[in-house]
């Protein structure tokens, strides 16, 4: 079945986007494998072209670059980083991530509302990271976000779908593809932001910090793909409560 | 120079810059309440079991009641460190590129009645050690000065910073307190991050400790980090010199000093370094060092769970069998290839050392013992912008 998703009119298979920052390096390829991403993540602050640990040098040829923006503090930083990325050579994908509080790396949809408009002016494909809020989204589609990334919970918490309710508006009120980013924790979470009609997730910490990172990372494409095999073929009903009686208040009425 | 009872430890001298700010207020308070006989096993084990930790049971987690309970700090810390950072680990070294001093701190191998060698490095000779440690693959520096305005100026720094720059992606320095347009200066010359460690937070301590100099000014050293944020700063260090005072108040307050701090500036990137008292030339005057590695260990944890997203240092004076076990379960960065005399890298040093070190590891050594544990040694974190 053909299901691809698309972004900035770029078509993946995949709709698990992987995280490279909490990996060890050497295991990035392998994970992507299992985990059949065709995108990764990466901050351009551990870029370290030419030098040792170079982020860049272990990601497998073919996966489509999303450089994030980690470090910016406002728009025009956001903006500096991007242009950065770019010159580089990582494409025009980014993820724009502009975070003023050292604390809680919530994300500052203001800053990012600005910094998307920028970027997406300069011809980026900005999919910006942001908490799930439904004006913000709409500015964001507005000025030229090629998707959403709203959090789950907070970054790193693997602490599943707290935000679920806003995230389904969003779903329910957005044209863009809607990436749930951060805070998932387990691929039974993955699966069930899937069947809300998610269009993909990304994912770093729960992988990264598995037991078998290359087995989570199975676990999470299966994960995934279930959601969305679900979420295509229409989700059984849930009766609330108790079992329906046959027309309790309609049964009056006569053919 | 100075002597003992000219300067008022509290209050501040003409040319030093008073910022308005409570935190000092606030962090000393809470440190004067704090009776860590009163916490009880329970107080931990309630401590442990929270999802995020409050100041009280940070108290509690630095109470002598949490020390049986080490391996489960150790559990859920290395969980938290996993959670933040994943298996990353920075790698830096310190340069030393001057240690006069103009202050007398009785525990203190620069103090300026020490007759050690003191030197201080040309600019030429700090680019030759620049080179020389750059080829190392190391991308970031902490360049450190003895405290001494006179013979390493706020200029004589920022030259140094700059050229630092050109060699190094991520600078940071550790020096004498400046002002806050002295920060911005440096800012612009390319550092982003500075330690300013307190050594006590007991103002009484510090005052018999700092005998003369600019460092017996308390208030003034404590809003370094405040002064340096608002010259631009990106990050702060924190720390208390452990064993100096009573080091679990002195633990507390340099936790509070963190938090308080993050919380007024919430985009700051905050750290600390967890020194403890070590051998040096006079310490005859000095308390017997009560700090052992379980109690190290214990205040590293109790930082990791209590602000869990901030930075630990772990210190290259201790020996390696520590620093390798901690890292990745509580520290974040560990520095590699130490040289702590002034100069070193590149020719013999100049200077004398202002301690001694136990880990005299090379950055090829450091980085296959981080590799070995299925750590990720990180070169860089840091982008300028």
């Amino acid at each position: 079945m053909q299901d691809p998703l698309v972004i900035g009119g770029h078509s993946f298979q995949s709709r698990f986007i992987l995280g490279s920052g909490k990996f060890s390096l050497d295991l990035i390829q392998a994970v992507a494998e299992q985990g059949g991403a065709q995108m990764i993540t990466l901050a351009l602050r551990r870029a370290n072209t030419g030098g040792a640990a170079d982020v860049l040098e272990y990601i497998p040829k073919g996966l489509t670059l999303l450089p994030n923006t980690s470090g910016a503090r406002t728009a025009e930083e956001a903006v500096r980083i991007a242009r950065l990325a770019r010159a580089i050579g990582c494409g025009d994908f980014v993820k724009v991530e502009v975070i003023r509080d050292s604390k809680y790396l919530l994300p500052d949809n203001y800053e990012t509302i600005r910094a998307t408009e920028m970027l997406a002016k300069e011809g980026f494909l900005v999919l910006p990271y942001m908490y799930p809020d439904l004006n913000v989204a709409r500015s964001l589609q507005d000025v030229g976000a090629a998707a959403v990334m709203p959090l789950a919970a907070p970054i790193g918490s693997n602490k599943g779908l707290l935000t679920k309710e806003f995230i389904q508006i969003l779903v329910d009120e957005i044209d863009l593809p809607v990436i749930v980013d951060a805070g998932i924790g387990r691929p039974s979470q993955a699966c069930e932001a899937m069947e809300l009609g998610v269009d993909a997730i990304m994912a770093n910490t729960a992988i990264a910090t598995a037991g078998n990172v290359k087995q989570m990372a199975a676990a999470f494409r299966l994960a995934i793909e279930a959601g969305r095999q679900a979420y295509l073929s229409g989700l059984g009903r849930v009766l609330e409560g108790r079992a329906e009686a046959s027309s309790p208040l309609t049964g009056f009425l006569e053919a | 120079m100075m002597n003992l009872n000219a300067i008022d430890p509290m209050g501040y001298l003409p040319d030093m810059e008073q910022i308005q700010s409570d935190i000092l207020e606030k962090v000393l308070r809470r440190t004067e309440v704090y009776q860590y006989q009163d916490y009880t096993a329970a107080d931990v084990q309630r401590a442990l079991a929270k999802d995020s930790c409050s100041i009280d049971d940070f108290a509690a987690l630095l109470s002598p009641a949490a020390l049986p309970f080490l391996e489960q700090m150790a559990q859920k810390a290395q969980r938290e460190t996993r959670k933040h950072f994943g298996s990353s680990v920075c790698l830096f070294t310190p340069l030393y590129i001057a240690n006069y001093c103009e202050n007398h701190c009785v525990y203190c191998g620069f103090n300026c009645h020490n007759h050690i060698l003191r030197a201080k490095l040309s600019e030429e000779e700090i680019e030759q050690e620049l080179q020389a440690i750059a080829a190392t693959g190391l991308q970031e520096i902490l360049l450190l000065t003895g405290e001494s305005r006179a013979a390493s100026s706020v200029d004589y720094i920022g030259q140094a910073v700059s050229l630092a720059s050109k060699y190094f992606k991520n600078v940071g320095i550790e020096i004498y307190p400046l002002n806050s347009d002295e920060y911005a200066h440096l800012h612009q010359c390319g550092a982003d991050f500075v330690s300013v460690y307190q050594e006590t937070y007991h103002p009484e301590r510090y005052a018999q400790v700092h005998l003369s100099g600019h460092k017996r000014v308390f208030p003034y050293r404590f809003y370094a980090q405040e002064r340096a944020l608002m010259g631009g700063m990106r990050g702060v260090a924190f720390g208390a010199l452990l064993g100096l005072d009573d080091f679990r108040k002195d633990a507390f307050s340099a936790g509070l000093h963190a938090y308080y701090t993050q919380q007024k500036y919430p985009q700051a990137e905050i750290s600390f370094s967890c020194p403890r008292m070590r051998p040096y030339i006079n310490g005859a005057d000095n308390n017997p060092n009560d700090v052992h590695e379980p109690q190290l260990l214990q205040v590293m944890l109790a930082y990791r769970l209590f602000l869990p997203f901030a930075g630990i240092t772990i210190s290259t004076r201790e020996r390696a069998g520590f620093r390798d076990n901690v890292v990745g379960m509580c520290a974040t960065k560990i520095s590699a290839g130490v040289r702590v005399g002034v100069g070193g890298h590149e020719e013999e040093q100049k200077g004398d050392e202002q301690f001694e070190i136990s880990d005299p590891r090379s950055v090829e050594e450091v980085d296959a013992m981080l590799r070995q544990k299925g750590l990720q040694p990180v070169y860089i974190d840091y982008v300028r912008v």
